[in-house]
């Protein structure tokens, strides 16, 4: 037995997380992560251009099988998620408070928060196409009806300030419908997001439906928003100026856009806007009467 | 199969009385234009001058907003019942004034009366009535409990459906308290100004709904006005993205109705017959001049040549020429520049290697016309099966598997709409599922109705009209 005392503690590699896989940037590139008293933290993986592109392309594959699954099916997933992060709920707990500075008891809310939401959002899972759903009184003989269903790919920039909770909230209502994402991580606080890549390889997500990257804003964003396999991107973590250049890229293939019009207050019930940004909807006519 | 002679029906022109010229139709009066031009409306079917129109200019387009702007408070302050009420009246007078608008439309649009007078006009009275009553009930239509108006809305509407898209663009536009400013597309103003007189014979108040006529510019200097709050849009995907740069730039909001290149999946089991008139409903409709248009048909390989024989039987039978007989299927090409369009895609697929194919079929002397066309042999590179045509030109492909029918259809950056032909409800519904298409037609095609949603996935645009949904493109939700 060694001396604790003099035990060097084994460090994690925070890594992507591509198509279910941890794999480094292609670029063989990192970027030095701090803690908020500005001490080293980690070096994290400093995606590229072709790492958001092998994203696009995991998350292209992923989305048959996961808008395919029964909304039942997606559900108990997400709650899933949600068990296993209870189980780490310690290790959140210190790597949110290293990354953003807060209180102990601010630090365990906000993680708190961030389980909690999984499981509210695991919840709408069957729901969400009977409230924005519905039959269609035509006039004529046919059953008309109209459902929501998945955009497909949407690109998601995390909030910068709240790493753990605001990615959830971001990534969450995204999925929970059926897409499939690809998400930038915060980018000075990527690592409880890495950490939580690790939770989701190891609950139910299939490989593909979360692809989570680290690294510049600047420098990816403009690749996904541009993407023409991408439908639709949440430009919550760019700053405004960039949001402008984005949402004109995102034009190219007329990307659905999310473009927060006030800041996003993490801690309180979301509204549905997140949820419904990601979806179409699909109007049936099924002969009726023939 | 004989063609019967029938003797000319035309319907008569008199019931409408077109004005030598118009100007704009702005705070409830027409207004001669400050810094526009005339231009000339036409009868695609003669080429005959049918009335000088005006291309408003950038002044004239910030008088409209002005004038929008001016009437939006009160007009959103009216008692939602009140506000009703004014839909429902210009509902009334249109299914009073149908037949009238439909010479009309007919005149200016190419279209045949049969159309104008069974579809166009009658769903146009139906959107209004379908929204008026929306409008006192906004607080259950599940956005909150008091959703309020977007403001001033700059629409601008296409020429294939002249008058309907007006209806789908205004009605659920007032119904929720905005007021609008709209352009009508260059080539059809007509029931878009004989619109402006109904609202002021329902004493609608002034400014609630502005119309400018004009082209492009015209259509510019309106969405891209810093006085408007929303802009919709129905047109070509080309200019929607436009638009939607503009609208990015600005943080505008917007909704976009752009094109489409729909497959119409025929399997082996439908019944050939129904199948095949909605074969001939989804694509010669209109003159194919349709977003939704089933421009792609998919035939399972088995009922390949059945299917052809059977088609190519029925389109010798359809009737091309003056839109305003009652006897008309195929009427006018809308414009010189869309029968160019139509001709040099239909070259391409010749010089392709595509087969072309039309029924013998005499075109007038004058006027823009084209024949019903049909390219076989098409494959899916090509380019007659992945770009808009927007004309009465079908290509048809076939399939083996659901999959491969599913594979097909979905391979075009266009969502907007697809068709399914058979006798399964159970596959209707897998086919339903999998396409990547905002409205799907089993059994029928080119189906309309005010509560149906309508609207694209992907390059065909974003937003709903039509139903409850359509409400959210004017709600500040």
């Amino acid at each position: 037995m060694s001396d604790p005392s003099t035990r060097v503690q084994v460090r994690k590699t925070y890594k992507l997380y591509i198509g279910g896989a941890f794999p480094r940037s292609e670029s063989g590139r990192s970027y030095v992560v701090t803690d908020h008293k500005e001490r080293f933290a980690a070096n994290a993986a400093l995606a590229s251009r072709k790492d958001a592109r092998d994203a696009v392309t995991a998350a292209r594959k992923a989305f048959p099988g996961w808008s395919g699954a029964t909304a039942y099916n997606r559900g108990q997933v997400l709650y899933r998620v949600a068990e296993l992060m209870e189980g780490r709920r310690a290790q959140f707990v210190a790597e949110v408070r290293a990354a953003e500075g807060l209180s102990a008891a601010k630090a365990e809310a906000a993680v708190d928060a961030a389980i909690d939401r999984w499981v509210w959002y695991a919840g709408w899972s069957d729901k969400i196409a009977q409230v924005r759903g519905s039959s269609n009184p035509v006039a004529g003989p046919y059953f008309n009806f109209s459902l929501p269903e998945p955009t497909g790919v949407v690109a998601v920039l995390a909030p910068a300030e709240s790493s753990l909770l605001g990615f959830v909230a971001v990534v969450a209502p995204a999925i929970v419908s059926g897409s499939t994402v690809v998400v930038l991580a915060s980018e000075p606080h990527p690592l409880p997001a890495v950490t939580l890549s690790e939770v989701l390889a190891t609950s139910d997500v299939p490989g593909g439906v979360v692809n989570v990257l680290t690294g510049r804003v600047a420098e990816v964003a403009p690749w996904l928003a541009s993407h023409m396999d991408v439908n639709a991107i949440d430009l919550t973590g760019a700053d405004d100026a960039l949001r402008v250049e984005l949402a004109i890229a995102a034009t190219d293939n007329l990307k659905r856009v999310f473009r927060p019009h006030t800041p996003d207050d993490w801690t309180a019930t979301p509204p549905l806007n997140r949820m419904l940004a990601y979806l179409e909807t699909k109007t049936v006519w099924h002969p009726a009467a023939t | 199969m004989p063609k019967f002679e029938y003797a000319p029906a035309p319907e008569s022109r008199s019931i409408v009385g077109i004005r030598e010229s118009y100007g704009l139709f702005i705070d409830g009066k027409f207004t001669d234009t400050v810094d526009g031009r005339a231009f000339k409306t036409i009868s695609p079917a003669t080429e005959e001058v049918l009335a000088e129109v005006t291309e408003a200019g950038p002044e004239d387009v910030d008088r409209a907003v002005k004038a929008a702007r001016k009437a939006y408070e009160p007009w959103s302050a009216l008692a939602p019942a009140q506000r009703s009420k004014y839909l429902f009246r210009i509902a009334r007078i249109i299914q009073e004034r149908a037949r009238e608008l439909a010479v009309l439309e007919s005149l200016d649009n190419g279209k045949p009366i049969r159309e104008s007078r069974d579809v166009d006009i009658p769903l146009v009275a139906a959107h209004f009535f379908y929204y008026a009553g929306w409008a006192d009930k906004l607080e259950h239509a599940g956005f909150g409990p008091a959703p309020k108006p977007l403001g001033v809305a700059g629409q601008v509407i296409p020429w294939n459906f002249p008058l309907l898209m007006l209806a789908w663009k205004i009605a659920p536009a007032l119904a929720c308290g905005n007021t609008v400013v709209l352009k009508p597309a260059e080539t059809t103003p007509l029931t878009a100004l004989a619109f402006a007189e109904i609202c002021q014979q329902a004493d609608l108040p002034p400014g609630v709904v502005n119309i400018v006529t004009g082209a492009g510019d015209t259509g510019r200097a309106l969405v891209e006005h810093p006085g408007i709050d929303k802009v919709a849009f129905t047109g070509s995907t080309e200019v929607g993205k436009q638009i939607a740069r503009s609208c990015a730039a600005s943080g505008r909001k917007n909704t976009l109705e752009l094109g489409g290149k729909a497959a119409n999946i025929v399997f082996d089991d439908a019944a050939i017959d129904q199948a095949v008139e909605g074969i001939v409903n989804g694509i010669f409709f209109n003159q194919g001049h349709v977003c939704c248009a089933g421009s792609r048909l998919l035939v399972q390989e088995s009922v390949y040549d059945e299917v052809l024989t059977s088609l190519k039987r029925r389109l010798g039978s359809l009737r091309l020429g003056d839109p305003l007989d009652k006897n008309t299927d195929v009427g006018a090409i809308n414009s010189a520049a869309q029968l160019a369009k139509i001709r040099e895609l239909s070259d391409i697929g010749e010089a392709e290697g595509a087969e072309r194919w039309s029924p013998p079929c005499e075109l007038p002397a004058h006027g823009f016309w084209f024949p019903p066309t049909i390219f076989t042999g098409v494959s899916q590179a090509h380019r007659i099966a992945r770009e808009e045509i927007f004309g009465p030109v079908l290509s048809v492909l076939t399939f083996r598997t659901p999959a491969e029918a599913i594979e097909k259809a979905n391979n075009t950056p266009y969502g907007l709409s697809a068709g399914v032909w058979t006798e399964k409800g159970s596959l209707i519904l897998r086919m339903a599922a999998q396409l990547r298409a905002g409205v799907v037609w089993a059994n029928t095609f080119n189906r309309f109705d005010p509560a149906s949603p309508f609207g694209g996935y992907k390059e065909s645009g974003y937003g709903r009209e039509g139903g409850r949904h359509g409400l959210e493109a004017y709600l500040d939700v």
